[in-house]
């Protein structure tokens, strides 16, 4: 049980050693997450310019949202992206012979071995914003508030790593996988809304299709006195369903793969 | 001249059309923007008696959907292609050739965007089918229309090329183009019909050439312009392109000659 955490530490900490050789990287990610953090307040405050609330939430709490979608991307760009868009150069390359040859589970290794350190800054940026959105909430979030609240932000990030999992798998089948980034990275940015503006089939499809209302919406709600139990066994039930889902996928997936040199 | 952009332009199409599901990813992505905008004002504009600014749902819908369309027309070469283009000394060879670098990739995206376009049209159906856009055109706004797709095309092509030749005098452009872009969104009409902004921002707007590239071709459309804005915007289009082209023009000759190649 212990092991996949030293194995996944033991790759952070390699990692972080080779990022720190390139520290102008951390002033460019530290512009860029400024610039667009800039960017989501300033579309903030016009939306709140012509309006109150939006379908029922208000200001600080869409600050909340804010924050926990740009905290998870954070966590996307550091330690899920990296990994599945080398994942799919790999099996197109036909480089996956290198880990699969490793005496470790193979989805394991695939999952952990890219680290971008310095994109953590959105993470601290994403906090930050939460912190604001939170002082300024009229209800004070209480000790279990914040307990749920990281579960489910835990289970989102699950939830968005098999999600990616599942996407970069399908590199087994299709060669041609441009793109894919500016997919997700498009379909993400609907996280920073609350779920519930999106017409139904959207709303379906950003929760069970893509998981971005498990991974934002759903911990919102948790500092927002909006949770229903209903919704936190929704979540805990869909993200075992998506784990298993993804390890079959990638399995089946394996299979199709034939290497470089076979 | 004629010949070559027609030849350019075929190749380009043929190009494109082999990679038609990358294309595709391509443009689900990018359609994700306008909807999550269009949902937004929706939603407001319902809670608030069925407009925002006297802008109805339905008109939302209409201004979002041509966004789409026009979104795939401002796709030019990017700032990133330059420095790949210089990185990679891909510059040498088009150094060599009789006309203006700039001709090529103007050709190029040109023919590349009637793919792009035709592949688009199906998500634009649905689009129209989910959202139900208002829309009520005569035919001097569609002809307006055209045209204005393309002076924003040229716009675009001339400022983004601007920015791309900055990466000959340093290696972190990168600052420059986000801050830009940034600019951009705001100032456009990208993210909101300029209308639903400040008074001071619409100002703004109006002095520099973010608007023409993608509000006034969709205002062209979806707006109630009269036809003195219409050609007046035309007209604006013109004058932004020649000042772009004339930078282009100045700034090209003393960058080219900092540009230096190994090995090719």
């Amino acid at each position: 049980m212990l092991r996949p955490l030293r194995i996944g530490w033991l790759y952070f900490r390699l990692g972080a050693m080779n990022e720190l050789q390139y520290r102008a990287n951390f002033i460019v990610a530290l512009f860029q997450s400024l610039l667009s953090l800039g960017v989501a307040l300033v579309v903030l405050k016009l939306v709140y310019s012509h309006t109150t609330e939006l379908n029922g939430w208000s200001e600080s709490e869409l600050l909340c949202v804010l924050g926990i979608q740009i905290l998870m991307g954070g966590v996307i760009h550091a330690a899920i992206q990296p990994n599945m868009e080398r994942l799919v150069d790999e099996v197109r390359d036909g480089k996956l012979d290198y880990p699969l040859t490793k005496p470790e589970d193979a989805q394991l290794l695939v999952s952990v071995r890219e680290m971008r350190i310095w994109q953590a800054v959105e993470i601290v940026a994403g906090a930050v914003v939460l912190s604001v959105g939170v002082v300024r909430l009229q209800s004070v979030v209480g000790i279990g508030g914040w307990l749920e609240f990281t579960a489910l932000l835990l289970l989102g990030a699950v939830m968005i790593y098999c999600f990616w999992l599942v996407l970069a798998t399908g590199a087994f089948w299709v060669v041609r996988m441009w793109h894919l980034v500016e997919l997700f990275e498009g379909v993400y940015q609907t996280g920073r809304w609350p779920i519930g503006i999106y017409p139904d089939w959207l709303r379906y499809s950003l929760t069970f299709l893509v998981p971005i209302a498990f991974a934002i919406t759903v911990p919102a709600e948790a500092i927002t006195s909006r949770l229903q139990l209903g919704t936190v066994l929704t979540a805990a039930l869909f993200a075992v369903v998506l784990f298993a889902f993804s390890r079959w996928f990638w399995r089946l997936g394996l299979r199709r793969y034939s290497g470089a040199s076979a | 001249m004629a010949d070559f952009y027609l030849t350019m332009m075929r190749t380009a199409i043929q190009s494109q059309l082999q990679y038609r599901a990358a294309t595709y990813m391509y443009l689900v992505g990018m359609v994700a923007e306008p909807v999550i905008y269009l949902v937004v004002w929706t939603t407001i504009a319902r809670s608030h008696g069925g407009q925002v600014a006297g802008i109805t749902p339905g008109e939302f819908a209409a201004y979002y959907i041509v966004w789409t369309l026009v979104r795939n027309m401002n796709i030019v070469f990017t700032p990133y292609g330059w420095e790949w283009r210089i990185r990679e000394g891909q510059l040498s060879a088009q150094l060599l050739r009789p006309l203006h670098p700039i001709h090529y990739d103007i050709a190029d995206f040109a023919g590349g965007k009637v793919i792009w376009v035709l592949l688009y049209l199906p998500i634009a159906a649905g689009l129209t089918f989910i959202f139900k856009p208002t829309l009520d055109v005569t035919p001097l706004d569609v002809v307006v229309f055209f045209v204005a797709i393309w002076g924003a095309y040229l716009i675009r092509t001339m400022n983004l090329w601007l920015l791309g030749m900055v990466t000959f005098w340093t290696t972190r452009g990168g600052a420059i183009f986000q801050t830009y872009m940034m600019a951009e969104l705001l100032l456009s009409g990208r993210l909101v019909p300029l209308q639903l902004m400040p008074d001071w921002v619409q100002e703004a707007a109006s002095w520099l050439p973010f608007k023409w590239t993608f509000f006034f071709p969709i205002e062209a459309l979806v707006g109630h312009l009269s036809v003195t804005s219409l050609l007046g915007g035309l007209g604006m289009q013109i004058l932004w392109i020649a000042i772009g082209g004339c930078f282009v023009w100045l700034f090209w000759r003393a960058s080219v000659k900092r540009y230096s190649a190994v090995g090719n």
